[in-house]
This record gives C-alpha cells, sequence and structure tokens, in this order.
C-alpha cells in the first residue's frame, strides 16, 4: 500500500519530448514506473523513448488509460496544460515547472478544487512510491520500499529526509514534494489526511519552512486526526523578514509565517520537532521505538 | 518586483483612479521646473525609494515655496535614505516625486493581496488609515474590512460598495470608492500584481476619493508578459550582489554573518544556515545554486559569496538529485582558479554523483575540508571560520 501512485499507475507525461522530459521520462521508465505515453502536440503519432506520442492529453488518456500525468512544460504554458489534463479526465497532475504566474495558480486552484482533481507542485520534485512508481525528478536509488510517509515544501530537503530514513532502514511508504510556492495544488493537510488512512504509512515526517500559515494549519489538523507519531521540521529560523527565500512562497511577510510560530505550532500539537534537519531519523526512532 | 511610487501612480492614472498631478525628476532644477508647473503655492516632495518608513526619516516634505523644493531636492538627489525599512547604508535616491497638496479630511486604508490561506485575491480596508496596517491588524482585528475576489466572476462593484459603507463614506464618495475598487481588481489582474496599497486613501477637505500613496508589487514569476511593467525595473534599488546572482539564476540574498553558504534548493539552503547558527556560526549568506546548476553558474556562486569581504570561510552542501556533485566540483576549481581563494572551505556532496565529486576535488590539490555528514560540516564550518561567534 502506499498513497497517490503504485505499481499500477498509469502516467503520461506533458511535454514529453522536450529537455526535461526526456530526462526525466527516461529515468521514470528505468525505475520502472508504467510510463505509457507522451503528449507534445504536432508530434502525435510518433514514438519517444520507445512509447507513443499524442497531439493531447484526450487522446494519451483514451489510447493508454492513462491516470496521472507529469507536467514538465515552461511556466507560461503550464496553467493550460494543467487544465488540458483536468480536461481529459486525469485524476493526478503532477507539475515539476517552477515559475508560474501566481494569478494563474489562483485559477488553476479553483478549476481543481471544483471538480476534484488533484495536484500535486508546481514547483515540486514530485511524488514517489519506491520501488514502484517514481514521477518526477527525485533520485530514485536514494529511496527504500517501506513505511515512512514523507511531505515536503523543499526538494532536497525531502531527499534529506529519504536519506535518513533510508539509512535507518525504515524507508518510505510515499514521498510527496507539495512544493515551494505561495498556492500549491495539494497542502500539507491534503497529504497528511492520505497517510493517515494508509495502512502501510507508519509514522510521517513533515518539512516546512517559512511563509505562509500551511504548517501552522497542518499542526491543527494533526492535533485532531492524526493519530500516527509525526516528526517535522521547518526550515528558516535564520531567515530575515522581508526577504525572499528562493522559493516564491518562503517570505517573512508582515510578522507572520516565521519558523518559530510554526516550531510551536507543531509542538502544541504533539508532533515531535527537531531543530536540525540531521536529526530527522533519529527523531523518527525516539517516536516509533524502532531500532 | 517592487514600482516606486512615481511608477504606481502612473499606473493609477492610466486606470482612471484620481490621483494627484505630479512628476519625478532628476535634478532640483526639475523639481522647481514642476512646481511651477502645477503651479499653486504648496506642494508635497518626496523621495523615490523601494522602502516605507520615508515621512519618518524626512524623505517626505510639504514645501510652501520653489525654494524648499529645491533645497529638498538638492538635500536627497544623489544621497541614501535610511528608514526603519532599510539596511544602515540605505536606499539611493535618484528621483524625488513632486506633487500637488492635498487637503486631508480623513485618512483610509485600501489594500489587496494575494490571500495564501482563502487563495484569492482579498481587498483589505480600514478606517485607520495613514498608521501601520500590520499593527491595526494585530490589535485591533475588526477594524480591517475585507472582500474576496472570486477568480470565476471577477470582482463586483457590491464588494466595493459594501466596503464604502462600512468605512462610513457618503453621497458621491459611494460611486468614487466603488469605481477605486473596480480600477484597482483589475488593475491587480491586468498587471500579475502580487501587492498593491493605498496609505494613506484619503477623503479631500472637498469631500472627495483621493489616493495619497501607491504601492505596487508585480509578480516576478509574471514578469515575461508584463513587458512595460517589467521595464519599470529599478535595479539601483537592489543588493548589487543579488543582482549580479539573478543574472544566472541564482537566488542569493546577503546576510551579516561570516560563513558563506553555497547550496543547491531553497529549502536545503535555509536548513543548512539554521544548522550553521545552531553550531554557533553566523550564515554570510542564502544561496540557491538551483537544480540544473552549470559549471559557470557554480564558479559564479562561489565567486559572489567571495566578495563579501566578512566571509571568513565557505561551506558548499550540495544533495545531488538532477546536479551532478561532479559539476559543482569543477565549478569550485573553476572559480578558484580565476579568483584564487583564502579561506576555508568545507564541503559536503551526497547524492548524485558525490564520489566523483569528491574526487574532484581531492585530485585538484585545492585546500578542500571534505565533511561526512551534515552536522561534521557545520561544525567543521564554524571551526573554519574562527569558532563559536
Amino acid at each position: 500500500m502506499s498513497v497517490l501512485v503504485d505499481k499500477n499507475t498509469k502516467v503520461i507525461c506533458q511535454g514529453f519530448t522536450g529537455g526535461q522530459g526526456t530526462l526525466h521520462s527516461e529515468q521514470a521508465i528505468a525505475y520502472g514506473t508504467q510510463l505509457v505515453g507522451g503528449v507534445t502536440p504536432g508530434k502525435g503519432g510518433s514514438e519517444h523513448l520507445g512509447k507513443p506520442v499524442f497531439d493531447t492529453v484526450r487522446q494519451a488518456v483514451e489510447a493508454t488509460g492513462a491516470t496521472a500525468s507529469v507536467i514538465y512544460v515552461p511556466a507560461p504554458f503550464c496553467q493550460d496544460s494543467i487544465l488540458e489534463a483536468v480536461d481529459a479526465g486525469i485524476e493526478l497532475v503532477v507539475c515539476i515547472t517552477e515559475g508560474i504566474p501566481t494569478l494563474d495558480m489562483l485559477k488553476v486552484k479553483a478549476k481543481i478544487d471544483s471538480v476534484g482533481v488533484r495536484l500535486i507542485g508546481p514547483n515540486c520534485p514530485g511524488v514517489i512510491t519506491p520501488g514502484e512508481c517514481k514521477i518526477g525528478i527525485m533520485p530514485g536509488e536514494i529511496h527504500l520500499p517501506g513505511k515512512v510517509g514523507i511531505v515536503s515544501r523543499s526538494g532536497t530537503l525531502t531527499y534529506e529526509a529519504v536519506k535518513q530514513t533510508t539509512d535507518k532502514g525504515y524507508g518510505q511508504s510515499t514521498c510527496v514534494g507539495i512544493g515551494g510556492d505561495p498556492i500549491p495544488g495539494s497542502h500539507f493537510i491534503d497529504i497528511l489526511t492520505l497517510f493517515q488512512d494508509d495502512p502501510a504509512t507508519e509514522a510521517i515526517v513533515m518539512v516546512g519552512e517559512i511563509g505562509g500559515t500551511a504548517e501552522e494549519e497542518a499542526a491543527e489538523f494533526i492535533k485532531a486526526n492524526v493519530t500516527k507519531p509525526v516528526v517535522g521540521y521547518i526550515a528558516g529560523v535564520t531567515a530575515p523578514p522581508g526577504k525572499r527565500m528562493g522559493h516564491a512562497g518562503a517570505i517573512i511577510a508582515g510578522g507572520k509565517g516565521t519558523a518559530a510560530d510554526k516550531f510551536a505550532a507543531l509542538e502544541a500539537a504533539g508532533v515531535r520537532t527537531v531543530k536540525s534537519l540531521a536529526d530527522i531519523g533519529d527523531a523518527l526512532s525516539e517516536v516509533t521505538g524502532w531500532d | 518586483m517592487n514600482l516606486h511610487e512615481y511608477q504606481a501612480k502612473g499606473l493609477f492614472a492610466e486606470y482612471g483612479l484620481p490621483v494627484s498631478e505630479g512628476y519625478a525628476v532628476d535634478t532640483a532644477d526639475e523639481a522647481v521646473a514642476a512646481a511651477e508647473k502645477i503651479g499653486g503655492d504648496r506642494w508635497v516632495v518626496k523621495v523615490q525609494v523601494h522602502a516605507g518608513g520615508r515621512g519618518k526619516a524626512g524623505g517626505v516634505k510639504l514645501a510652501d515655496s520653489t525654494d524648499e523644493v529645491r533645497a529638498f531636492a538638492d538635500q536627497w538627489i544623489g544621497k541614501n535614505l535610511v528608514t526603519i525599512q532599510t539596511d544602515e547604508h540605505g536606499q539611493p535616491v535618484s528621483k524625488i516625486y513632486v506633487e500637488s497638496c492635498t487637503d486631508i479630511d480623513t485618512e483610509l486604508y485600501l489594500g489587496a493581496v494575494v490571500d495564501r490561506g482563502s487563495r484569492r485575491i482579498v481587498f483589505m480596508a480600514s478606517t485607520e488609515g495613514g498608521v501601520e496596517i500590520e499593527q491595526v491588524a494585530e490589535e485591533t482585528p475588526e477594524k480591517i474590512l475585507r472582500a474576496t475576489i472570486d477568480p470565476a466572476v471577477g470582482p463586483q462593484p457590491f464588494q466595493g460598495r459594501e466596503l464604502a459603507f462600512q468605512l462610513g463614506l457618503k453621497g458621491p464618495q459611494i460611486r468614487q470608492f466603488t469605481n477605486l475598487f473596480m480600477g484597482l481588481a483589475k488593475l491587480f489582474e491586468d498587471l500579475d500584481c502580487s501587492l498593491l496599497e493605498i496609505n494613506p486613501l484619503v477623503v479631500t477637505s472637498e469631500g472627495n476619493i483621493h489616493c495619497l500613496d501607491a504601492k505596487v508589487n508585480v509578480d516576478g514569476n509574471a514578469l515575461y508578459r508584463q513587458e512595460k511593467v517589467a521595464a519599470m525595473h529599478d535595479p539601483s534599488q537592489e543588493d548589487e550582489r543579488e543582482a549580479q546572482a539573478a543574472e544566472y539564476n541564482l537566488n542569493y540574498v546577503a546576510l551579516d554573518g561570516n560563513i558563506g553558504c553555497m547550496v543547491n534548493g531553497a529549502g536545503l539552503a535555509m536548513g543548512t544556515m539554521d544548522l550553521v547558527k545552531l553550531h554557533g556560526g553566523n550564515p554570510a549568506n542564502f544561496l540557491d545554486v538551483g537544480g540544473g546548476a552549470t559549471k559557470e553558474a557554480v564558479s559564479e556562486a562561489f565567486k559572489i559569496i567571495l566578495s563579501d569581504e566578512n566571509v571568513k570561510a565557505v561551506l558548499i552542501n550540495i544533495f545531488g538529485g538532477i546536479v551532478s556533485c561532479a559539476v559543482i566540483a569543477e565549478g569550485i576549481i573553476g572559480a578558484v582558479e580565476e579568483v584564487g581563494v583564502e579561506v576555508p572551505v568545507v564541503v559536503r556532496f551526497e547524492g548524485n554523483n558525490a564520489a566523483l565529486g569528491r574526487e574532484t576535488l581531492d585530485k585538484s590539490g585545492l585546500n578542500i575540508i571534505a565533511a561526512e555528514s551534515l552536522t561534521d560540516a557545520a561544525e567543521k564550518a564554524v571551526a573554519a571560520a574562527g569558532g563559536k561567534a
């Protein structure tokens, strides 16, 4: 068991024949992901990486039965690509691209919420269920099939958490990078809900960062709904207010969204927090009693 | 991206929103000419910098004669203005804005932001204008009125009317405010704003709604489709190194510590700064080399870090996902050969081609301190920079 994706998930790639799409699709296929084809308008009918290329997502879905799509198209075209996937009946859209205008995401978010499609990202590493399905740009080899669910706003911080849980031998049920943008398709709460309901997930690692109040909302949710042990880390204790720290969403604005606020909210919800990101694995051992 | 007040007011004027007649000028002569062109015997002169708190810092003045206009221009053009929102050096003043004077009856607040919680554009209005609105929101949240824009249907006049009546406006002011609300909402969407603020929005002594200040921030991700706004970019208002880094798609933010950090990924870059602090050191910067870092970008990143003379040690922390540690290693070697390096460099490589990256650095003969783990890297960097702060 896992969340969002498993060995049966059929995936198509939008932006399949581009540089990023090609690079990461090759890796996904090598990992064992059921990547069943791709979409590049104008290249329909051809083949790429041994898979069929379609002109539209609708054609790809009809021909392959895909239920998930991963998007590598440039930021100016992502709103269109996401909405095309939604309209074609894709259930899970994973958008890796960074730099999408915020107002585009407001429209996209309103649409996906109204039709019940799940969007992961944008500006994220993607989703992986180790040993079964890799959708995104994460390095597959650091993962290990296992029992920890990981959800994070940051790509490389996800990898740190993955490595520590792999080194401990615990492995991961599923890892979800929700992305560093101000308006993500999925929030911590969406993913925490899935992990709480997933029998394969025995403990959860949540990696947040400064900016917004998603971690505070997640803390409230955990307090009321999550019975599994949760380890939490927040990046950005040393970040000064008013300075955007790389991610579009990582900014302390109007005194809100500080790391201290978020740590306090998580601790009040019974989450085992770590101040050093090197301590995630050890904290997991502590809260679970695992060797 | 931030705009200057004069640029924001120029946009307001194009949208038919009520702003004063005013001119942005570069010299004292032009300032006097602008005042004469506007006419009257009283003007407002304001320095144009990307920072709030100008009034308290002396950057805004009522001038009762053209001599006073000239004196203000002479005093500020070419100087730096230090406000509570700037660093100790302040922001350079290259333009001042000369504006007709408005007689004020009441000061209000009107602003709009992309609200992350509701995932909507939200307007905020308050009768408590002219003061720190964050403070009002904190202490008397009931005094902040809100209107949420539905992305499906856009702004509606009734929302403007509701705010207007709640603000206690009367008669023709209701229509004026509603027009302002609708115009601002259109401007927000047309120009991909991330923030709009009018503080204060005033009722003049004649009873008209009028925008006394204007602040506009535009979404940097949308500049590709906002050519006109993008052309308003004023690099003089940015940290030189941050601007240089941006040219290479690097995210750099200067801080005041002595351990230079070079990391891939924004989250890990913040996490690395936090680790340095946790182990008793002080980070000199945030620097994300990004996921697709090239040898040239890494080399440039290294040079930018070293251009900060406070830097006593450099900590490089790379978790190779897409980016290969071997490429980072070559970038480091290239930069060191080009500019030389006199401070210790601590490197922690993990992930994609980590072993090859370490080997490349080993063979280079450079003085590199290899770190075994995150904690080890932070401890070694703090020690290399001269121990705990």
